[in-house]
């Protein structure tokens, strides 16, 4: 009965900060400006489906795509074994499960086990890709000591909740077999009936050893859920809705600002009266509430593969931009700015910005808008409109492009040319005929 | 061949209108190189008769160098005063010759107001040899070269055009070969983004010289480009090589162009 209590408080303790904690993230997310990601509803459950659920943008790279499969799906389906965890725990039985599923619960369980391995093997070749291949894409000037360590954590904790279950499984087992207490015959456990001999043959110590096991298996959970909100790790939550409010155009297509429209209409055609909704808007972004909210669920969804940064021609040749970085300080200072927000309220004002305090200009103009970091992500993020919004702050608010692109902007708005070349010669290549 | 390019005023006078209007781009009008392809472009419609005619000296910059670099401004300025000329010709058709003439025109000028059916070069040769109207025959013979193709960003990734431009070259019976960072995993020349008007920012290599050291490690006689700016980066990576006698850079248009002796 006091199990039953303690295990009462722990799971609303464990559900109530971490709704705390990713409603804080919800709220953050929620200070970019809106955008219509609402569209075409079938065409978006259809991009999740294929992207989220199948995974199909992984494929890029086998190996990763395999140990990230079995990863995944272990994840989604030993959750069935926490559920039943959480009534056991709850009501205080035992393998609740066993007797209305009856043979199906023996090969559930037997499921859940070669998962559970597959997982931890998985578990081990990703550390070991980090800590000892040291794979060029998990290094970086933004790889620093935090979100390198943050990976082996998250890796690290999976290992010991996978080793948990399976020597939870191992002593339950051995008890069945020993017709001890109230350790049913539940299936054939086929992985960990391996680890039989390893363990104690003795009941009482085998019956410990299973507690032990159950409990910190379940707190382990708990704790790896609140967890998430302060690691790379939440991209197993927000990789559905991202996906979801993917950018469904095609990828040349860059937004046409509104903004600009209207102004640009009024300079046109002089009575021209825009719709004003009253808000003066900056143009482009110079700190993180002026990206959009998907911008900003992006950032929260990054999971720091380097995907993205290994393929930008770029970041390849040496120059200072990774859009993982660009995606990592989105991140970091909209959580900045959400903190000072709980701690200052609203108007407090850090002198801070997303340009210059995380992002330099040399990384902006560094960017040929190739495209193959959008491409790259195996969830949609895409760095490049963050780079682009910032891009428009400084040309358009600061007036602070580079020398050489201010003199196209004028031979464009002049002569109609990013050249110096006269209108008059537009044609002239008509009449060199065969030269 | 003589080459007689009829503009849209000439043909409106003449109270014509031309099945397609050929957008010739920045490039295509000024660029040495560029204007070589574009003649090359015009002398295929010529060859295949299709009616067809150019802005000359009313086209003006579609504004994607501006947009890219951050100046929606100039971009919508641009784009507004295009689309009035080209719907004051009741403009239906567009081909152009330039990959970031055609993402812009096609996706960026609709909700401006300006809608057209718009293709690039590539799918318009595609489209010719589809319906037979297009061979390789009565050229120069590629027969046995290794050709690569150099797929520019705003034609495949941008606006996922991996087919046509491969199919031109595919009738060439030639040994096509791939790059290893090729179609949607394929490598910027350098020049997009803007990056064609300013230095690069410090690093240890240009991204141009990247791309040549994969055409080098192939082994590829010539490289297809379909984009102008392509054209310059891929041109100036295999002269900074050394390797002007090796390897060619030719734009798909060329290419077509040298396989029918037009």
């Amino acid at each position: 009965m006091i199990a039953q209590i303690i295990f009462g408080l722990i799971l609303i303790t464990a559900i109530y900060l971490f709704s705390k904690n990713a409603g804080k993230i919800r709220r953050n997310i929620l200070l970019g400006r809106d955008v219509n990601r609402s569209d075409r509803p079938a065409e978006r459950w259809l991009v999740m489906t294929k992207v989220a659920l199948g995974q199909t943008k992984m494929t890029k790279r086998p190996v990763a795509a395999i140990m990230h499969f079995f990863i995944y799906i272990g994840f989604i389906i030993i959750n069935l074994e926490v559920l039943e965890i959480m009534i056991d725990g709850l009501f205080g039985s035992h393998r609740i499960f066993s007797k209305p599923l009856g043979d199906l619960y023996g090969l559930l369980i037997g499921g859940f086990e070669v998962l559970a391995i597959l997982v931890l093997v998985a578990c081990v070749v990703f550390l070991a890709r980090r800590n000892i291949v040291r794979l060029k894409r998990f290094s970086g000037t933004e790889m620093t000591q935090w979100p390198k360590s943050d990976a082996n954590y998250i890796l690290i904790i999976e290992i010991c909740l996978m080793t948990a279950f399976l020597t939870m499984n191992a002593a339950d087992y051995k008890l069945q077999a020993l017709h001890f207490g109230h350790y049913i015959k539940a299936g054939s456990f086929p992985v960990s009936s391996l680890l039989g001999p390893i363990l104690s043959s003795h009941p009482s110590t085998l019956a410990i050893t299973e507690r032990v096991c159950w409990w910190f298996h379940i707190i382990g959970i708990l704790a790896f859920l609140n967890y998430l909100p302060y690691s790379k790790h939440f991209h197993i939550l927000l990789a559905f809705p991202n996906t979801w409010y993917s950018n469904l155009e095609p990828k040349g297509e860059f937004t046409n600002m509104a903004s600009v429209t209207n102004e640009v209409k009024a300079m046109l055609d002089p009575s021209f009266i825009p719709e004003s909704n009253g808000e003066v808007a900056r143009f482009g972004a110079k700190d993180v509430t002026d990206l959009t909210w998907k911008n900003l669920m992006e950032a929260y969804t990054c999971t720091e593969c380097g995907r993205c940064t290994s393929v930008c021609p770029a970041n390849i040749t040496g120059k200072l931009l990774s859009p993982r970085k660009i995606m990592m300080d989105t991140r970091d200072r909209i959580t900045e700015v959400g903190n000072n927000l709980d701690k200052h309220g609203k108007d407090h004002q850090d002198g801070k910005t997303l340009l210059d305090d995380y992002i330099t200009r040399e990384e902006l103009w560094a960017c040929t808008t190739c495209n193959a970091c959008v491409e790259a992500c195996p969830i949609n993020i895409n760095p490049l409109e963050i780079i682009t919004e910032m891009r428009r702050y400084v040309v358009m608010e600061e007036s602070q492009a580079p020398v050489s692109l201010n003199n196209m902007f004028g031979n464009v708005e002049n002569n109609g040319a990013p050249w110096k070349y006269s209108n008059a010669d537009r044609f002239n290549w008509a009449d060199n005929n065969g030269q | 061949m003589e080459l007689k390019v009829p503009t849209m005023a000439q043909l409106t006078t003449e109270g014509k209108e031309p099945e397609i209007l050929f957008w010739v781009g920045c490039a295509g009008s000024f660029d040495e190189r560029a204007q070589k392809i574009t003649r090359d472009i015009c002398k295929i419609l010529e060859h295949v008769g299709i009616s067809y005619a150019v802005l000359g000296t009313e086209e003006s910059c579609t504004g994607d160098p501006a947009k890219r670099a951050g100046n929606e401004f100039l971009f919508q300025m641009q784009a507004m005063t295009n689309i009035e000329v080209l719907n004051g010709y009741n403009i239906k058709k567009i081909v152009t010759g330039c990959p970031h003439c055609f993402n812009t025109i096609k996706n960026e000028y609709p909700a401006l107001g300006g809608n057209y059916e718009v293709i690039h070069h590539s799918q318009l040769i595609q489209q010719l040899i589809d319906d037979g109207k297009l061979k390789a025959e009565g050229g120069e013979s590629f027969k046995g070269k290794r050709i690569t193709y150099h797929d520019p960003c705003y034609l495949g990734r941008g606006n996922n055009v991996y087919e046509a431009p491969r199919k031109v070259l595919e009738i060439l019976d030639t040994e096509l070969v791939e790059m290893k960072r090729c179609k949607s995993n394929g490598l910027c020349c350098g020049a997009g983004g803007a990056q064609m008007f300013k230095e690069p920012e410090k690093g240890i290599k240009d991204i141009n010289m990247e791309r040549i050291d994969e055409v080098i490690a192939i082994n590829a006689q010539v490289v297809a480009a379909a984009c102008p700016f392509c054209m310059t980066m891929l041109s100036d990576g295999v002269k900074n090589h050394d390797k002007e006698q090796e390897v060619l850079v030719l734009d798909i248009a060329e290419i077509t162009v040298r396989a029918n002796g037009l």
